[in-house]
C-alpha cells in the first residue's frame, strides 16, 4: 500500500508542530522516522494513521484521499501501534488482539471462523500464542508491545505505523521487536530513537522542528553533518568489517 | 444442515443464556408484584393480567386486582426499566470515558433534574402548566446541554484545547452539577417550607410511589431504545478499551459515535430521573459488578447489565416497600444499603474473567 502525504502542517496555539511535510512510502519498505524529542514524529504518525486531520495538506492512501474515506476503511488499510497502550478493563491477550478485527465487523456481521483464524495467525506471527489467555495487565512491557503489534496485524493493514515501539524495553526485547517488524511483508513506518537501529531501515526520514529535513537510504542520510545539525552531537563512523556494516559512536559537542 | 446453522453463533454466547434473561425478568416482575404489605399469590396476578390484557373474565378480588394492576405491576415495570436504563448509561459512560467513577449522573443530569423539579414545585415555575416530571426533564436536558457546550469549549477541539476529551467531559460535568446543585439549594433555602423541603429530599433520593401506567409507556421505550443502541454499538464500546485514539485507529468514528452514545444515554437517564428521581448507586455499581461476573466484553456486559439493573431495582423497590411496615423508604436509600455490601462481596469473591 502506498501512502503519500503532501504539505502536511499542524499547529497548536500558534506553535507550529508540523510544517509542510511531504513524503511517500515505497510498497514493502521499512521507513524509519528519526528526530529529537518534540520534532513531531508522533504527531505526524497520528495524521498518517487518520487520527486527526492536518490543518494544511493532504494524505492519500493509494489513489484515494484519506478524508473521503470512512474511518473503518482507513483502519482496514493503516494500523497504528501507539507508544504506550493502557487498558481500562481486564481483558485477555486474545481479546485484545481480537479488537483488531473491529473494522471488519458490524453489528449484524458477527465473529466468524475466519476472524478467529486471522487472530490466531497474528498471535503466531508475533510469537505470543502462549500468552493467549493471559490478562493484559499482567504482561511485561515487551509482551504488551507484541500484543499491540498482533492487534494491528489482525487489522490486515497494508501499512503499519509504529511509534517508538522499543521504548522502555530492554535490549533483547528491542532487538526482537525490530527483527519482527522488519520481517513483516507489509509497508512499515517506524519512529525510532536509537540511530544505530535506524540504520537497518530501508530508508530514513529525519524530522527537525516539525520539518522533514532529509529522507533517503540510511548511509546517505546519517552523515556526521546531519547528526550535528539535527541532534547536536558529534558522530564517529566506525566500520565493522565482520558484519559489513557501519556503527555510529556519539560524543557531546563541547 | 445449512452453513449458517453450523457457523458460530452471531453473538459469541450460547443463545439459551439470552433466552434465560426474559424468564429471569418475568420472575422478578412477578415477585415484585406479589410481595408487599399483603402478599398476593402469583395465580391471582396472572388472572388479573389476563383480565386486563384480553378480557379473560376470571373472578378476582377487586381490591387485589386494583393493587396489582394500578399499583404494583406498573411500579415493578417502571422500576425494571429505570434499573436497566441507569445501568446501561453507567456502562456506556465508564467505557467511553475510561473512568471507573463515571455514572449516569456525571453529566449534571440529576443536578439539573432536581433544579427543574424544585423550580416547578417550590418556585412555581411554569404556573401549573409544567408537571414535576416535566420540569425535571427540562432541567436535566438544560444541564446536559450546558455541560456539553462547556466540555466542547474546554476539549481538544475547542478554544481551551488543553484537555483530553474524556477529561473535559468529566470536569465539565462536575462544574455543571455543582452549579445546578447550588441553584437547587438556593431555591429551597429561599422559598421552600419545611414540608416542601422534606418532599423534595424524598424525591431526590428516588420515589416510585407516584408511578402509573402513563410512566410505563414512557419507560419501556426509553429502556429498550437504550438497550438496542448499546447492543448495536457493542464493538465500538469494546474498541475504547485502549482509549479513544486506539478506537479511532481501529476504525471507530470516535467523535460522532461517542457524541451519539453519550447523548442517547443522557436522554434515557433524564427520562428515568424525571419519573422517579435521582436513584444513585445502580448506574455506578451494576456495571462493575457485572464486569466481575461476565467479563468486560460488551457483547455480554450490555445484556448482563440491562438484566441485573432491572432485577436489582425491582428487588430494591420490594425492600423499600416492606422493610418498615406502613412506610415506603426512598428507593435510593435501599439501593445503596443493599448494593454496597453486595458489591463488596462480588469484589472479594467474584473476580473471574470469562
Amino acid at each position: 500500500m502506498r501512502l503519500s502525504a503532501q504539505g502536511i502542517g499542524w499547529q497548536v496555539h500558534g506553535h507550529r508542530l508540523l510544517d509542510d511535510i511531504s513524503l511517500e512510502t515505497v510498497p514493502g519498505e521499512n521507513l524509519g522516522l528519526i528526530g529529537p524529542n518534540g520534532s513531531g514524529k508522533t504527531t505526524l504518525l497520528r495524521i498518517l494513521a487518520g487520527l486527526q486531520k492536518p490543518h494544511t495538506g493532504h494524505v492519500w492512501l493509494g489513489e484515494q484521499s484519506m478524508y473521503r474515506m470512512r474511518q473503518r476503511d482507513i483502519a482496514r488499510t493503516v494500523a497504528l501501534v501507539e507508544q504506550q497502550a493502557m487498558a481500562s478493563d481486564r481483558i485477555s491477550v486474545h481479546q485484545a488482539v481480537s479488537l483488531g478485527r473491529t473494522p471488519y465487523l458490524s453489528p449484524l456481521r458477527g465473529w466468524s471462523d475466519q476472524d478467529e483464524a486471522i487472530v490466531s495467525r497474528a498471535l503466531h506471527d508475533v510469537g505470543i500464542e502462549h500468552l493467549k489467555s493471559r490478562l493484559w495487565h499482567t504482561l511485561s512491557g515487551g509482551e504488551g508491545q507484541r500484543v499491540q503489534i498482533a492487534r494491528a496485524l489482525a487489522q490486515q493493514p497494508g501499512l503499519l505505523l509504529l511509534d517508538e515501539p522499543t521504548n522502555h524495553l530492554d535490549i533483547r526485547h528491542q532487538l526482537s521487536i525490530l527483527k519482527l517488524v522488519s520481517a513483516l511483508p507489509i509497508t512499515v513506518v517506524i519512529a525510532l530513537h536509537d540511530l544505530n537501529q535506524a540504520m537497518d531501515c530501508d530508508r530514513i526520514g529525519v524530522m527537525e522542528d516539525g520539518r522533514l529535513v532529509d529522507i533517503g537510504p540510511p548511509e546517505d542520510v546519517l552523515t556526521p553533518y546531519r547528526l550535528h545539525q539535527t541532534f547536536g552531537v558529534h558522530a564517529d563512523m566506525l566500520d565493522d568489517p565482520q558484519h559489513q556494516r557501519r556503527y555510529m559512536r556519539f560524543r557531546q559537542i563541547v | 444442515m445449512s452453513m449458517a446453522a453450523t457457523a458460530r453463533p452471531v453473538l459469541s454466547l450460547p443463545w439459551r443464556r439470552y433466552l434465560l434473561a426474559p424468564v429471569v425478568l418475568a420472575i422478578a416482575l412477578m415477585a415484585g408484584t406479589a410481595i408487599g404489605e399483603t402478599v398476593i399469590p402469583v395465580d391471582t396476578i396472572l388472572k388479573v393480567m389476563a383480565n386486563h390484557l384480553w378480557n379473560a373474565g376470571y373472578p378476582v378480588d377487586r381490591i387485589d386486582a386494583g393493587i396489582i394492576w394500578n399499583y404494583r405491576l406498573s411500579r415493578s415495570i417502571v422500576a425494571a426499566c429505570v434499573g436497566t436504563g441507569l445501568a446501561l448509561a453507567g456502562v456506556v459512560l465508564q467505557a467511553l470515558l475510561r473512568n471507573p467513577l463515571a455514572d449516569p449522573f456525571l453529566m449534571g443530569i440529576s443536578a439539573g433534574a432536581s433544579t427543574g423539579a424544585v423550580s416547578v414545585t417550590v418556585a412555581g415555575l411554569g404556573a401549573g402548566a409544567l408537571t414535576l416530571s416535566g420540569g425535571a426533564f427540562a432541567g436535566a436536558m438544560l444541564a446536559f446541554g450546558m455541560v456539553v457546550v462547556l466540555a466542547h469549549l474546554a476539549g481538544p477541539g475547542g478554544r481551551g484545547g488543553v484537555l483530553q476529551a474524556s477529561g473535559a467531559i468529566i470536569l465539565a460535568g462536575i462544574a455543571g452539577a455543582q452549579l445546578f446543585n447550588a441553584l437547587t439549594a438556593f431555591i429551597i433555602a429561599r422559598s421552600a417550607s419545611a414540608e416542601q423541603a422534606r418532599g423534595i429530599m424524598f424525591w431526590l433520593l428516588g420515589n416510585l410511589s407516584g408511578v402509573r401506567w402513563d410512566d410505563v409507556r414512557l419507560a419501556i421505550p426509553a429502556a429498550l431504545a437504550g438497550l438496542a443502541i448499546c447492543l448495536w454499538h457493542r464493538r465500538a464500546l469494546d474498541a475504547f478499551t485502549f482509549g479513544a485514539d486506539s478506537a479511532a485507529s481501529m476504525g471507530i468514528a470516535v467523535r460522532p459515535v461517542r457524541g451519539m452514545l453519550i447523548a442517547t444515554m443522557a436522554l434515557v437517564t433524564a427520562v428515568m430521573v424525571s419519573m422517579v428521581g435521582a436513584i444513585g448507586f445502580v448506574g455506578l455499581v451494576i456495571p462493575h459488578a457485572m464486569r466481575f461476573i461476565v467479563g468486560s466484553r460488551h457483547t455480554r456486559l450490555v445484556p448482563a447489565c440491562a438484566l441485573a439493573g432491572a432485577v436489582f431495582m425491582i428487588g430494591s423497590d420490594v425492600v423499600s416497600r416492606t422493610l418498615i411496615a406502613g412506610q415506603a423508604l426512598p428507593i435510593g436509600v435501599i439501593t445503596s444499603l443493599i448494593g454496597a455490601p453486595a458489591l463488596a462481596l462480588i469484589l472479594i469473591r467474584g473476580a473471574r474473567l470469562t
